[in-house]
């Protein structure tokens, strides 16, 4: 199965191992990327605070140049890229005024026909029952799935149907033998882009996220989206000095579980990368 | 030739504004067969009435042509106007200028000429108009009432005692609805049992009712007056007659961990079972479902502790045919649960419960006898936190409207918790409070005040578990939308009410209408509260939205009155728009061939076959009859007709034409 592939900034730097562990598992899975090229910044987190047109221009940018290489399917991996790019092709279709002015601003020629996809549509297409049947190994972890906000939302956007309770990453880890345990923290704020700004706040919400994680008995947390994993991972020692405990718990791309189970090597995933050790579950599950 | 009349009215400025009605009724003048043209300012007032009532004296007119709104609106009016000055009302019709004229377009030329056209169009149909005279139908003056709630039990007693007969079916094995599962109720505190049972009794022991229990309505073919419901009497395994209701059988049963519906889930009862013990009918019925023999053919422990040998496990369901005339739809709510709430938890932590589940808790009746202990592990729970609007005005989750009761049970609940947990704390989320009934506000300031309920105005965002507490997230706005946390040992959650599962089954199955959220739609949502728009067909309580019990008995004696009217008079008029198969001087009879396509199209099955013979009783043909009665003026039958034998009163295939040719003439 042939996708577009549209990395953005984070697969590249804070979250290499997310791009180096979907790039291991594709060739398993029967998956073909092709990279948009020339790509350029989708202005997350800042580009729409400062100006609407331009914030929907940058990815319409990135949208023009994946139409032109006829990527008929777009995989974001980025929950941020995602969504900045998912808001650009509503903006662009549902509304002619800014088609027209972008159109004229910049010249951009765009039709709609790009689908965007979030990792887990993809992961969810080629991980069948008969893929999950001939795994060469389980990875039977008891593991609580982490959306944070960007997958889910805004409902507009994303169409997830159970935006406080979403069930496709758990549906998707259950398949490679893992536990997802109930869990209500799923989509709560990790801080995001404060991460910077005000550290010590994503300390204090990430810090009830892992709280309850490790209070429900998880061995690890899976996520999809590089800001969850900095800011869970990353800035554990703030999150500690701001809650006063000790968190051993590992913060795991989906990507890289399903390496595990596919029987890859933790170097091909990338699992030296992390701040948090990832040791427990090396050790376990290679 | 004609003599028609055309009244083209201004209705103030609706039409007027652009319009140029005065050149309307000028340019008819010119027409053929119109008599006399004028236009007025308000032609529904009673001098516009006069006005066209003094011109068919005056003129002898012969039709009359109202230019003005939709027929729906005043068409009756103008109707009854020519028939008090002697003209046939059915040779009266409106041209409707305002809806597809005057309100559509600007001002201009063109919108006067196109008001012209209208009219034009209308004056040709009159022109072929015949007199038609009103179907007389005789009444069944039986009653049914669907669903055997508060609301059904007011409306068949009120009914009954007018001294009208009364069909009662309830798809429970008794009666009593939402009711009977209620502790106390709001605003005084007096227990829903007390005061509902009486009235449960009534309704048995009433000489002018039928009840049914356990049963439930197919299908309702008919019209006003001259229903016939199918009923289904699901078969209870027992003898009625013999079975005493000793409940020895229910003790036998082996089976006895089948949640109980009555106790929503909080307790059990076995297969064969009374849902109450104050059930009406207090006799058993088995869950065939869910009973060891039924499942697997062994068993009858039941039948053999049965003293008279009552229990029938070889009963068969009974489908009955009733002829009534009037129904009445009390169908009822309920409310929402389960996986709607991943957020608030509900399904994942038993101490998360609803309402109706905490009605349970607190009835003496329930499965911890009125004590409050928590469903997890029967601890009395020191904190309690009741969320309201759980879905209710939340647009995202579907449910844009209030389901208006949960303000002022909350506040009961609250308020009976710290009655029997005198050292609990008991925490009220809210939108707003909404205590718009006799007493209510007081009800809920009392809560406040003197039993010291802690209202928190702000949403809930989530409900998790922590350290064996359930942790209650929320906002408190009043505080600047501060956070607040609460770890709770149980969470009443304050769900919406929504329409019965089977409601959508139900409206079509007795072709009423239903609304986007499945309630039943009122006739008018202002003055025709209690009527659907099948004539005939009455609502009461909560199936046409969420209702308190005042109202629903209220809204449930109002029905009555309804039908009780309906009941007064011995036989109905009906409009005369109904088809009719051609007959004709002998030898033909008729142009109908018997090809009877028409029966196959018919909606309504008003078509009957009717033998044509000779005065010496040698047939002739079989030709198709209409059923005036059944017939709704659908005009389907028409359209199928092969010979063009069939046709429409009011609505004729020469009055169509007639229209359609006056359109396009010139």
């Amino acid at each position: 199965m042939k996708f577009g592939l549209y990395p953005g900034c984070s697969l590249e730097a804070s979250s290499r191992e997310y791009l180096e562990s979907l790039r291991a598992i594709a060739p398993k899975l029967g998956l073909e990327f092709e990279e948009v090229k020339n790509w350029n910044c989708c202005g997350a987190s800042s580009a729409h605070a400062i100006d609407h047109l331009f914030s929907v221009a940058l990815p319409a940018t990135i949208l023009a140049q994946a139409e032109q290489q006829q990527l008929k399917d777009l995989v974001v991996p980025c929950a941020a890229c995602y969504s900045r790019l998912a808001i650009a092709k509503i903006e662009l279709t549902e509304n002619a005024k800014v088609r027209n002015e972008l159109q004229a601003k910049y010249h951009l020629s765009y039709t709609g026909t790009t689908n965007i996809l979030t990792i887990l549509d993809v992961l969810e297409r080629v991980i069948t029952p008969e893929v999950s049947k001939q795994l060469p190994k389980r990875f039977t972890k008891n593991v609580v799935c982490y959306y944070g906000c960007l997958l889910v939302r805004p409902q507009r956007i994303t169409n997830v149907q159970r935006v406080e309770d979403p069930q496709q990453m758990e549906e998707i880890v259950k398949t490679i033998g893992a536990h997802p345990l109930p869990w209500g923290m799923k989509t709560e704020c990790c801080g995001a882009s404060f991460s910077i700004t005000r550290t010590e706040l994503v300390g204090k919400l990430c810090g009830r996220v892992l709280d309850d994680a490790v209070c429900r008995g998880a061995e690890a947390i899976i996520v999809a989206c590089p800001m969850c994993h900095s800011n869970l991972d990353m800035r554990r020692s703030v999150i500690e000095h701001v809650t006063g405990k000790k968190y051993t718990i590992p913060v795991l791309f989906i990507t890289q579980v399903i390496g595990f189970a596919l029987g890859l090597t933790p170097a091909q995933l990338g699992m030296t990368r992390h701040f948090v050790s990832t040791e427990s579950i090396v050790s376990t599950s290679v | 030739m004609a003599r028609i009349g055309v009244f083209v009215c201004h209705c103030g400025e609706n039409i007027a504004a652009t319009v140029d009605c005065e050149k309307v009724a000028k340019a008819c003048a010119q027409l053929p067969g119109v008599a006399y043209s004028i236009d007025y300012k308000y032609m529904c007032s009673d001098p516009g009435q006069n006005l066209i009532r003094e011109a068919i004296k005056e003129k002898n007119l012969t039709g009359v042509v109202v230019a003005a709104c939709s027929p729906r609106m005043h068409e009756p009016t103008f109707r009854r106007a020519c028939a008090e000055a002697g003209l046939n009302p059915y040779l009266c019709e409106m041209a409707n200028i305002r809806e597809h004229c005057s309100w559509v377009h600007p001002k201009s030329e063109e919108t006067t000429l196109k008001a012209i056209d209208i009219v034009k169009t209308i004056i040709a149909k009159v022109r072929k108009n015949q007199p038609l005279y009103p179907i007389k139908v005789p009444v069944t003056k039986t009653a049914l009432v669907i669903g055997g709630g508060i609301a059904g039990i007011q409306a068949a007693l009120d009914i009954a005692n007018a001294g009208h007969r009364v069909i009662l079916v309830e798809k429970e094995p008794s009666i009593g609805g939402h009711m009977a599962q209620l502790s106390e109720t709001f605003p005084t505190l007096d227990c829903s049992q007390c005061i509902l049972t009486p009235r449960m009794v009534e309704v048995a022991q009433h000489p002018s009712i039928t009840l049914y229990t356990y049963a439930e309505v197919e299908s309702l073919t008919g019209f006003i007056g001259n229903f016939v419901a199918r009923i289904r009497k699901k078969a209870k395994s027992i003898d009625e007659k013999l079975c005493t209701g000793c409940g020895e059988c229910v003790n036998a049963c082996p089976i006895k961990k089948i949640p109980s519906e009555f106790n929503m889930g909080l307790g059990t009862r076995p297969a064969i079972y009374i849902p109450f013990p104050q059930a009406v009918p207090n006799k058993p019925v088995i869950d065939r479902s869910r009973c060891t023999y039924f499942r697997t053919g062994k068993c009858r422990f039941c039948e053999s502790k049965c003293p008279t040998k009552a229990i029938r496990f070889d009963q068969n369901d009974e489908v009955i045919n009733v002829q009534v005339g009037a129904v009445v739809v009390a169908t009822g709510f309920t409310v929402l649960e389960s996986t709607f709430f991943p957020e608030y938890g509900y399904g994942q932590y038993k101490d998360v419960v609803t309402g109706l589940q905490f009605e349970r808790i607190l009835s003496a009746s329930g499965p911890t006898l009125g004590e409050v202990r928590r469903p997890s592990d029967g601890a009395i729970p020191k904190k309690v936190v009741f969320i309201t609007c759980a879905g209710s005005r939340d647009p995202a989750k579907g449910i844009e409207y209030c389901s208006k009761i949960c303000c002022m049970y909350t506040a009961k609940h609250a308020m009976l918790y710290k009655h029997k947990v005198h050292d609990g704390q008991a925490y009220v989320f809210y939108m707003d409070i909404r205590a718009t009934g006799k007493g209510y506000d007081e009800f809920v300031r009392r809560a406040i005040e003197e039993d010291h309920v802690k209202y928190i105005r702000g949403r809930v965002s989530r409900v998790y578990e922590r350290n064996g507490k359930i942790v209650v997230c929320g906002a408190d706005t009043l505080l600047g939308a501060e956070p607040v946390e609460i770890e709770a040992d149980m969470v009443v959650l304050a769900t919406a009410g929504v329409a019965n599962p089977g409601a959508e089954e139900l409206a079509q199955a007795l072709h009423i209408s239903y609304d986007r959220h499945r309630f039943f739609t009122e006739a008018h949502p202002k003055l025709r509260p209690v009527e659907t728009n099948t004539a005939g067909i009455f609502l009461a309580g909560a199936c046409q939205s969420p209702k308190d019990i005042p109202e629903s008995v209220g809204q449930a004696s109002a029905t009555a009155s309804k039908v009780v009217a309906l009941f007064s008079r011995d036989e109905l008029t009906r409009e005369p728009i109904v088809a009719v198969v051609n007959r004709c001087a002998p030898p033909l009879y008729s142009t109908c061939v018997g090809c009877f396509m028409c029966q196959t199209a018919c909606p309504y099955s008003a078509i009957e076959r009717e033998e044509l013979r000779t005065r010496d009783g040698t047939l002739v043909k079989t030709v198709a009859r209409v059923n005036p009665g059944l017939c709704q003026g659908c005009g389907t039958c028409v359209a199928f007709c092969r010979s063009k034998s069939i046709d429409l009163q009011g609505y004729s295939n020469e009055q169509m034409y007639a229209e359609v040719v006056e359109l396009f003439a010139e």
